[in-house]
Formats: C-alpha cells, structure tokens, sequence
C-alpha cells in the first residue's frame, strides 16, 4: 500500500496524475482520424492497385512528366504568393500598428476576405477579371490597353485568388507580431540617434524576423494546398494543373486510392521540405523575449 | 508619435494607394457577384439590362438549398459541440500542466492545423469510406473535426493559462471536487474563451471546402460544396443563379462574422490576442 502510494507521488511530482485523463478524449480522437489514417494511407501508397515494387506508385508519378510537373506547378504558385503576401503585410503592418481612427473597421474589413473562401472568391475573378468585366472596362476607357487582358483561366487567376484569401490572413498575424514587439526599444534607439531606417534594420526587423518565417509558413501551407481556386479559376489541364488537383484525380477519377495516397504523400513531403528549410532559417534567428506583452 | 502620421511621406501615399488598389478590387470582387445576381442579362456592358430578384428563388429550388443549407448547419453545429467537448479539456490539462512527452502532445495535436488539408484528407476519406462513414453526414462530421479540434485546443489555450491557478486551489480547500470545480468556477470563467473558439470553428467549418467536398455524400453537401459543383458545371444552368447562390453563402458568412466579431478580436481570428500596450 504504501509502494504504491510513493510510486502515485512520484509521478505527481513529475506531473502524472488523475488530470492527464482529460487528454484522452482529444488523444484518442486524433490517433484514430489523424494519426491512423495517415499511416494507413501510407501503407496503401506501398501496394500498388496493378501490383508492381513497392514503390511502383512512386515511380509511376516521377516517371511521369504530366504528373512530375505538378509539383514545379504548385511551387511556381504557392511560393510567389506566399512571399509577397508576407513582403507587403510589413510596410503595411508596419504603418498602422499605432492607433488610430478606424484600425478596428479595417483589421475587420481585412477579415472578410478570409471568410469569403476560396469558391466565392474564383466566382467573383471570374466576374471582375474576365474580358468583359469591370477591371477590363475600367482600363479600356481609360485607354490604358487596347484589347482586354487575359487575367482568369490562367496563372494569374490563382495567383489573385491566393493574394485576396491570403494577404489578410497575412496582414493579420504580422500586425499581431508587431504589436507584441515594445515600442520603446525603437525610441531608445531613436534617442541614441538612429534614423528611421537604421531603427526598421537593426531594431524592428531582426525581432520581427521570426514572425514573419511563421507568417511566410502559414500562408504558404495555404497557397500549397490551393484547390477549387486552381479548377475554377485558373487553367487546370495545364499552367496550373497542380498537386492536389492530380491527387484528387487518382482518386475520384481513377479511383486508385493507392495511387492517391501515394500522391498525397509526396505532396506532404515537398511541404514539409519548404517548411523545414524555413524552421531552419528561422532557428538562426533571434528568438527571445520582443519585450512587449506577447 | 502623432505628428508623424499627419506627415505623409511618399511611401505613406505608396503604401495607402496599394491599401486602397486591394479594396477597391476586392469590392470589385465581390460586387460583381452581387450586381450579377440582381441583373436579367449581363453581356458587355457597365450593368446588367435590368434588375431582378428571380434568380433568388430559381437557385433556392434548382440547388435545393433549403436541404443544402440544413446539412450546414447541422453539420456545422455538431463539429462545433464536438470539438469543444473534446478539445476544452485537452487544452486545460496543456495549459495547467507540465508532463512527460507533452512536448510530443503538442506537436501532434498542432499537426493537422499545419497540414494541407488536402494531404491528410484523401488518405482520411479512404479510411471513412472503408468503414462506411464517408457520403454521410457522420463522414463529413468526422472530417472536419481534424482540423477543429486542434483549433480549440489552440485558441482555448490562452483563456485557461489567464484563469488564476489559485482561484481552483482556493475552490478544492473549500471542498468543492473536481466537478464542482470545473461546473462552478472554471466553466463560468472561461465562457469568453469557449464562445470564442466555438464561433471560429463555426466559421471555418461553414467554409471549410477540402474535407467536405472529399467526403460529402450527394445528399450531405454543404453550402461551399455544392456551390463549388454549379460552379464547375457551368453552361448547364444560368450564371446568375450560380451568383445568386453564392450571394447567399456570403450572406450567411458574414452574419457568422458578425457575431464572430462582437466576441473576438479580428487579430485573434489568426493568432493569440495581443492588446497593444497603450502609450
């Protein structure tokens, strides 16, 4: 009685009591939705729906250069986007972290973007970019172009799409990073004589630096992952035939859910290689208090 | 400080043009869809000929939205019930408390939010069909709640670590047990965080595309799904009442938003509420 009561003490000491029972739920949950079919999809992937190696699935996607390109594809979409979404939240961000009249009706106008999605927002480019639409007649009259331009069913048509849904979501979280950082470390720079430049280089952005891998990570997830966009939008027999739309082929068209899995997975890893070159980076960076409340 | 944003440099005006470029595209975005979906005949012009509201009524019978849009919603409502009840406690015993291989806990319960939804859906919607589960409102429950629970856990997190421990200590010395402890103190404290959380899930898993669409059924489409499907079957029905269709969608998003937002910060929508300090 005794053994056991010490042993119970022990563990509570090490934070092992009755209250890691409420973790079961959530972790049950997540082995059997996340974990479970995740290794299942990844044993499928390994037995080919025609037989064949092992790695038969795999070899059938590299060998193939219509499938192979896929990847190129996505990173030619999601890359760009990603890094100009993070690149123009910062002057912005940066000029209107104070306060002023009407932060909160914009910070709120930026979320609606977010919540538009990215069906509603194809419908709209369709609308606004296409040949007859407005973007094109506004700059026709003006004279600006003499016939329209061919802004939707094409790259640039998930690249707008990418840049509405992910700019805010962008914005956002570089506002929320800046505001984490204290403003008086500029203004004690400010008073040692740095000027406005030297105190964004030397004092603002190196804080901000490993907020902005983070922002850069978030919106590329989202830019990589680009579906509906890429179908309704943009031209998906080709310029912006991307990964998901070939998995999502594999297995709703060809219905060859190993060949799907298999997709799905070298998808999950040519991500995890961006984001793990970007952690890296970041890990150089300085990561320590940014003085502020966050 | 305050004299310095009245003087507006030339990358002020750069930077406000570009702010103003983006909304006035993204009225024009969306204002397009609202003006065509009002509109009889829209070809090559400003406006459309002429102004209607029949293609309200020819989407709601056409798509059948009123079982579209009940499938949201009750979709929508079980994720949201079921994602609190699971992750809520999960995110209080990670905010309370320090164990072995939390660390690895974390790291797994954050994995689905940093994944490409994608990714981890086909293989999960392969899994669901086996058992049966996928073209079901069960399939497309369970699947978006891969994604939800973690974001409770997430946006919970913050709202327990600001309950003081004390006050639970102070509860247990007085003889409350650990129901009464959660029921009396904790629950009535965190009711901010738990609506906040709630009502995120809700909006993404109105919006939620991916999942849904890989595992919905023809008969448990979700509002974002079956738009997506009239969408891609252009031609085969009128534009306008693919717009009129969309319009709604907005619609209900944006009153999503709106109560959304009498509860949350907008900052907090994408990360962890950071109130600036007042200067």
């Amino acid at each position: 009685m005794t053994a056991t009561a010490s042993w119970h003490h022990r563990l509570a000491e090490r934070g092992v009591d009755r209250r890691l029972w409420l973790l079961l739920p959530a972790t049950i949950f997540v082995l059997l939705l996340f974990v479970y079919p995740f290794l299942y999809g990844l044993s499928l992937s390994f037995q080919p729906l025609n037989g064949g190696g092992l790695l038969a699935n795999y070899e059938k996607f590299f060998g193939d250069a219509y499938q192979r390109d896929t990847i190129v594809t996505t990173l030619k979409i999601a890359l760009p986007a990603a890094l100009l979404n993070v690149l123009a939240a910062v002057p912005i961000a940066f000029r209107m972290r104070g306060r002023f009249r009407g932060k909160r009706l914009l910070t709120t106008l930026l979320v609606v973007p977010i919540t538009l999605g990215t069906v509603l927002t194809a419908q709209g480019l369709l609308n606004y970019l296409g040949p007859t639409g407005w973007f094109n007649r506004v700059l026709l009259s003006l004279h600006l172009i003499e016939d329209p331009v061919r802004l939707t069913n094409n790259y640039w048509g998930v690249f707008f799409s990418l840049v509405i849904t992910g700019f805010p979501f962008a914005f956002l979280l570089v506002l929320s990073y800046l505001s984490g950082i204290d403003p008086t470390l500029e203004r004690a720079a400010a008073t040692l004589g740095a000027s406005r430049a030297q105190r964004f280089r030397r004092i603002t952005l190196p804080l901000l630096a490993p907020g902005l891998a983070t922002t850069f990570l978030l919106t590329f997830v989202l830019a990589f992952s680009v579906f509906p966009s890429a179908v309704l939008v943009g031209n998906p027999a080709g310029s912006t035939r991307v990964i998901s739309l070939a998995a999502y082929q594999a297995a709703y068209e060809q219905y060859d859910y190993a060949y799907a899995s298999a997709i799905a997975m070298i998808m999950g890893a040519v991500e995890l290689v961006v984001v793990v070159i970007v952690l890296l980076w970041r890990s150089r960076l300085y990561t320590g208090s940014t003085g502020g409340k966050g | 400080m305050s004299n310095r944003s009245i003087r507006a440099t030339p990358t002020a005006w750069f930077i406000w043009a570009a702010v103003v470029f983006f909304f006035v595209n993204l009225a024009g975005v969306v204002g397009s869809v609202l003006v065509s979906s009002f509109g009889q005949k829209w070809f090559d012009t400003w406006v459309p000929s002429g102004f209607t509201t029949q293609w309200y009524g020819d989407a709601w019978r056409e798509f059948g939205l009123l079982q579209v849009i009940s499938v949201t919603l009750l979709a929508s409502g079980l994720v949201v019930a079921l994602s609190v009840l699971v992750g809520a406690p999960a995110a209080y015993v990670l905010a309370r408390q320090n164990f072995p291989g939390k660390r690895l806990v974390y790291l797994t319960f954050l994995l689905p939010i940093l994944m490409p939804p994608i990714t981890y859906g086909i293989p999960l919607a392969t899994v669901l069909y086996k058992f049966g589960f996928a073209g079901h409102l069960s399939g497309v429950v369970l699947a978006n709640l891969v994604p939800s629970v973690p974001f409770v856990i997430l946006t919970m997190t913050p709202f327990i670590e600001q309950v003081d421990p004390r006050i639970e200590s102070a509860a247990r010395m007085l003889g409350a047990n650990t129901r009464a402890v959660f029921l009396k103190i904790l629950a009535p404290l965190l009711v901010p965080g738990l609506l906040a959380s709630a009502i995120l899930v809700l909006v993404r898993t109105v919006g939620m595309f991916e999942l849904t669409f890989l595992t919905a059924g023809p008969d448990s489409q979700t509002l974002v799904v079956a738009l997506y499907y009239s969408m891609s079957a252009a031609g085969i029905r009128a534009q306008q009442s693919v717009d009129a269709m969309a319009v709604m969608y907005t619609a209900m998003m944006l009153v999503l938003l709106v109560v959304a937002l009498r509860f949350v910060n907008p900052t907090q929508l994408v990360a962890r509420v950071k109130e600036e300090p007042p200067e």
